[in-house]
């Protein structure tokens, strides 16, 4: 597995830790998902209670903090930092959210916010759209992981644009790519890992399942699958059948 | 001999204690920080809903079983019961938010705009689409304190104020300190609510709604006589202000539901923190001479009449043991 600033994950699931129905069924769907980092939000939900913090550090994974909920590059940076003294880590996912609707990054904001993080030291996972240029902007501002959206957050809609996701696999081969938000399904992940990425980061659809522990369990198998599938090297589809025995030459005709 | 209970903080677990244990035959003192029912319990800030079918959305099973006669046992105590069910809606972008919500309860039936407009007039041609849950119910929360109190006075329990540590005080000792409890309780934490009550005059609700709202659950209860409580964020932390943020979305939903609220006067603002352990679900247990009841979440008094009764059989199985 590619390695995150240096850390090579023991399986390609970041897991976030918003909308649970309480902190046991928090714990018990990461216990299922064999997630190897957990997402965290200084804001909105979260709020900064050292109970729960505690409770996330209990975890046993990496923590990522994330800049959920901002809007402008001061909002993000000035996250990244209180983010940085609670967590005492380098990791930030930026997040610089253009649209109310959609919650789509402000690519602008988020290119400018990169580099002035990176700079500052900090090792930066953006959270971006799968279009090229801003790709290479990031890389530019210093990032060395990219996440591009499979969907709108929370809308469990899958991976979206499979052409623009597929071109940024090939147009980035050695960067560490992370599907980030939209995803609703196992299959989907599965999806995302046979297209090659390297990692998925979910929230909602494990939180928000009717059973989050068997959605995260769903997600661990189907992550697996989806990573063997791209090791195995599979099969180029084609148009045409190709019977897996010759056709001429059978010895008994009807 | 009657058996001798003293109970320490009286939020609406320690009045539900005492009130089970009074029904049972205890002799009962109750110690609080405070006179009277006020803005240092956590109760006073609920909602008071008795809707045990919407919690299932996200709570344990336990909440609904436990939760189930609740109405009743308030009433019982004397408490005024307001039993026109709850109604829950969504707005029609977050239409898969109800479908989810339909999923994981039962007790409704689905009504569209003209079911909404017959229960709730003044939400007509606001929302097109909802889940009524005829019997459920609920209660004004400081009335009922203020009442249970003054029935259990009436009825020899004794009120004492003062900052007392349960573990010091002699015989049977009943620990409802809420969230005061931390320093006895590892893994009790706080979860931030925070609440407005708004006065609208202009409108005019029979009973609680919820509008389904992506960050919170979020509840309008009306008082009676133009007065709403709107509720509630559950933030992971501790803390004693609003912030902005939740204020506009609170405000921001009760609009949605009918813009005369943005008329209104806002009245007040509460924030607390409610006493939760890992799985949201209340406890009652046995450590040395006390017993802890604490846990209650954002179900004080969907519960509380469970804790209540739980105290009184772990303290009457004690005494029975005794004598056995």
């Amino acid at each position: 597995m590619r390695d995150f600033y240096g850390v090579t994950l023991d399986t390609p699931l970041m897991l976030g830790t918003a909308q649970y129905p309480s902190p046991a069924v928090l714990a018990e769907a990461f216990r299922c998902s064999r997630a190897s980092v957990a997402t965290v939000s200084l804001r909105r939900e979260q709020g900064g209670g050292q109970d729960f913090w505690s409770l996330i550090k209990e975890l046993g994974v990496h923590v990522l903090p994330n800049t959920a909920g901002c809007h402008t590059v001061r909002e993000a940076v000035t996250t990244a930092h209180m983010a940085r003294e609670v967590f005492g880590t380098k990791w930030i996912k930026l997040e610089v959210i253009g649209e109310e609707d959609t919650l789509q990054p402000d690519v602008f904001g988020l290119v400018e916010a990169a580099r002035v993080l990176s700079e500052d030291g900090f090792e930066v996972f953006p959270y971006t759209t799968e279009d090229l240029v801003v790709a290479g902007k990031l890389l530019d501002a210093g990032c060395k992981v990219l996440m591009p959206w499979g969907a709108p957050i929370g809308s469990g809609l899958g991976l979206n644009n499979l052409f623009g996701l597929r071109a940024m696999r090939a147009h980035f081969p050695d960067v560490p790519l992370v599907i980030d938000a939209g995803l609703g399904l196992p299959s989907q992940a599965a999806q995302a890992m046979e297209l090659g990425y390297d990692a998925i980061l979910l929230n909602t659809a494990v939180a928000k399942a009717g059973d989050p522990a068997m959605m995260a369990e769903g997600f661990a198998r189907a992550l697996e699958a989806g990573r063997l599938a791209f090791d195995a090297d599979p099969m180029e589809p084609r148009d045409m059948a190709a019977p897996s025995t010759p056709v001429i030459g059978k010895a008994f005709l009807e | 001999m009657s058996a001798q209970v003293t109970i320490v903080g009286a939020g609406v677990a320690g009045l539900c204690a005492a009130r089970a244990l009074a029904w049972r035959g205890a002799e009962v003192v109750v110690w609080d920080r405070e006179a009277a029912p006020g803005p240092h319990h956590c109760s006073w800030w609920a909602g008071g809903m008795l809707a045990p079918y919407c919690e299932a959305e996200s709570a344990e099973p336990e909440v609904v079983a436990w939760g189930q006669s609740a109405a009743d046992w308030w009433e019982r105590a004397g408490a005024e019961v307001t039993r026109n069910g709850s109604l829950v809606v969504s707005l029609t972008r977050d239409r898969a938010d109800l479908a989810r919500f339909a999923k994981r309860t039962e007790g409704y039936r689905t009504v569209g705009a003209a079911g909404i407009a017959e229960l709730e007039p003044d939400l007509e041609g606001r929302v097109s689409q909802g889940l009524f849950f005829e019997a459920e119910a609920h209660l004004t929360p400081r009335a009922a304190m203020a009442g249970l109190r003054a029935a259990l006075q009436a009825d020899g329990v004794r009120f004492r104020v003062g900052e007392v540590e349960p573990a010091s005080l002699p015989g049977t000792v009943v620990d409802t300190r809420g969230f005061s409890a931390r320093d006895v309780l590892d893994d009790l934490r706080g979860v931030k609510g925070e609440m407005l009550v708004l006065s609208c005059p202009e409108v005019s609700l029979s009973r609680p709604v919820r509008l389904l709202h992506p960050r919170m659950p979020f509840y309008i209860v009306p008082r009676g006589g133009g007065i709403f409580m709107l509720g509630a964020t559950q933030i992971e932390a501790v803390g004693d202000r609003i912030t902005a943020r939740s204020m506009m979305e609170l405000l921001n939903a009760a609009y949605a539901l009918n813009p005369a609220f943005g008329e209104a006067e806002v009245v007040e603002i509460g924030v607390d923190s409610r006493p939760a352990f890992p799985d949201n679900l209340p406890r009652v247990v046995r450590d040395g001479a006390v017993i802890r009841a604490n846990g209650l979440f954002r179900h004080g008094f969907l519960l509380g009449p469970w804790l209540g009764e739980r105290v009184a059989d772990m303290v009457m199985e004690a005494r029975d043991a005794r004598r056995a």
